[in-house]
């Protein structure tokens, strides 16, 4: 397959060369589609949506709760709802990044040479979990003191306990409202964009682009 | 993948109108009456956090019985190893893997010093019965101060609290059940919160000596296990009340409830004794494999021999039947 080159003069240095690999692999029109696959009409591609909106609410109440401070949710009605929308959130976000996650693998989304956006896509997940462990060690409850006390021999044992101590709240809280978010959020519109550059991929079996007689497509990740 | 390469790629399927940004604009609004729905609903967990104050309240005996255990150097703390100290009581290892010993001592914890003589010391400015009897204490050689230790532990079994007080049966402890009732008055009224909290800084936000003196005693376990946050309880996936917790750690707690991780004596050379670092080991090794599915053969063909995509693009390859 060969593609046009891109109306950007071969000029600007390396700003030029950036825009330029931006336009030919990422052109507005493949980031904002109007027009989508038929296939793409099932509730699995839900899924992906739910957990990205979930993620806009448990960052937006998680700023709301960084920003009155870690102790304002246990004496205050407003600050505890707040808490709530978090917890909540949290849920949801993992709940429906776990159904993506599973209906990708059975969809074998990594075929055709997505699999770099599946690798991305678990990364995320796990960068997650550990964002997940940080704020709930973070609620400066029982719960919190019980996970610490329990999870720092896990983390003792495989040696991490010499970067991280779950027992230390600080160095928990930070990285749970300042590191990870960002991470998060970062993986996430890497996986987005690798999506959108390359597009959904076919149904398992589909027949060959422009061959429909052609055997079915394999689910490893070459086309 | 270029426009044009896309549209080879999507050759022969037929194209529909799709508007991305409705589709997450309605799954945001739809997202967002849920949560506050959730949220109005259940609210959130909030089970007040235990102190040192409310343990030595709620649970004299067994606040002094740790004290003395960290005393004499002979709590789970006291003998821990990395990264709090040199010892090994809870060092693992599986198989050549020592990572907690590579790792070293990176936070230095002195459970008899730092939760009890210390303490003691600062408490007992202008109070001179407990300067004399901290005094004895550390004069006396170490034989004889493990024998008052050990003999005072023993006697705790028995232990009564009266007039916030806990006593013992008459014995040669030496001044041990002195120094353990002021360390118990000393936590009843708070002060041990804040003395096991300072440091040489004025902020403070490191609860590790706090935390490991209480996860030495029984009485933050004891709450534990009434919550079913234990580890044979599947605790990592619970949380206090009714509420859900990490599920998504189900994996990483499945280990804790089967075997070999749950046996003592275990299996190639995996027991109950280095259960988190074989757990930790084998969750990784998985992880692995779920990162590198696509380019692994066999694995990633599973999706095509379990037709579960037969169900995901139903209505497609219901049209592509003759």
């Amino acid at each position: 397959m060969s593609a046009p080159q891109p109306a950007v003069p071969a000029e600007g240095g390396w700003t030029g060369a950036i825009r330029r690999q931006i336009a030919r692999r990422l052109p507005l029109e493949e980031l904002l589609p109007t027009h989508q696959p038929d296939y793409v009409r099932s509730w699995v591609y839900l899924f992906g949506a739910i957990t990205i909106a979930a993620l806009i609410w448990v960052v937006a109440s998680g700023v709301v709760l960084a920003f009155f401070g870690p102790q304002w949710w246990h004496h205050s009605s407003v600050g505890r709802f707040f808490n709530s929308l978090h917890f909540w959130g949290v849920q949801v976000f993992f709940v429906f990044m776990v159904l993506h996650l599973w209906t990708q693998f059975w969809a074998a989304g990594w075929r055709d040479g997505r699999g770099p956006t599946w690798v991305i896509g678990v990364v995320t997940f796990l960068v997650s979990v550990v964002a997940g462990f940080t704020g709930y060690i973070s609620q400066q409850n029982f719960a919190a003191q019980w996970i610490a006390v329990n999870a720092k021999d896990a983390v003792n044992a495989t040696g991490m306990g010499a970067i991280f101590n779950p027992l230390n709240f600080g160095q928990a809280y930070g990285i749970h409202v300042a590191l990870l978010p960002v991470a998060v959020v970062l993986l996430v519109a890497v996986h987005i964009a690798l999506v959108r550059m390359k597009g959904i991929v076919r149904p398992i079996g589909a027949p060959e682009p422009g061959v429909p007689d052609a055997p079915a497509a394999d689910t490893g990740v070459s086309a | 993948m270029s426009t044009a390469d896309k549209a080879t790629y999507y050759r022969d399927i037929r194209m529909v109108p799709f508007d991305l940004f409705k589709e997450l604009a309605l799954a945001t609004v739809g997202v967002l009456i849920a949560v506050i729905v959730l949220a109005a609903v259940f609210s959130s967990p909030d089970v007040p956090p235990v102190t040192i104050a409310s343990w030595a309240t709620a649970d004299p005996v067994d606040f002094v019985t740790t004290a003395t255990s960290e005393l004499a150097g002979s709590s789970t703390s006291a003998d821990y190893g990395p990264p709090y100290n040199d010892n090994e009581g809870s060092v693992q290892t599986l198989w050549f893997l020592k990572p907690q010993s590579w790792a070293g001592v990176h936070n230095s914890v002195d459970p008899p010093n730092e939760f009890v003589v210390r303490p003691l010391q600062q408490a007992a400015v202008g109070n001179s019965a407990l300067m004399a009897d901290l005094s004895t204490f550390l004069g006396a050689s170490v034989d004889q101060q493990s024998a008052w230790l050990d003999a005072y532990s023993q006697a705790l079994a028995d232990a009564k609290v009266a007039n916030g007080q806990v006593t013992v049966a008459a014995g040669n402890y030496g001044p041990t059940p002195a120094l353990m009732n002021s360390l118990l008055a000393l936590a009843r009224s708070g002060g041990l919160d804040g003395l096991l909290l300072s440091s040489d800084q004025f902020f403070a936000t490191d609860y590790t000596g706090s935390l490991l003196f209480m996860g030495d005693g029984s009485y933050l376990g004891g709450l534990a296990d009434e919550q079913k946050l234990t580890g044979d309880q599947w605790g990592m996936m619970n949380e206090t009340g009714r509420y859900p917790g990490q599920a998504w750690l189900w994996l990483y707690t499945l280990g804790y409830q089967v075997h070999p991780f749950d046996q003592e004596h275990g299996f190639l050379g995996i027991n109950s004794g280095n259960a988190d670092l074989a757990i930790t080991v084998t969750v990784t090794v998985l992880t692995l494999v779920l990162v590198l599915v696509p380019f692994i053969p066999g694995l990633r063909d599973i999706p095509r021999w379990i037709p579960v995509h037969r169900l995901i693009w139903r209505r497609y390859y219901s049209e592509l039947k003759p």
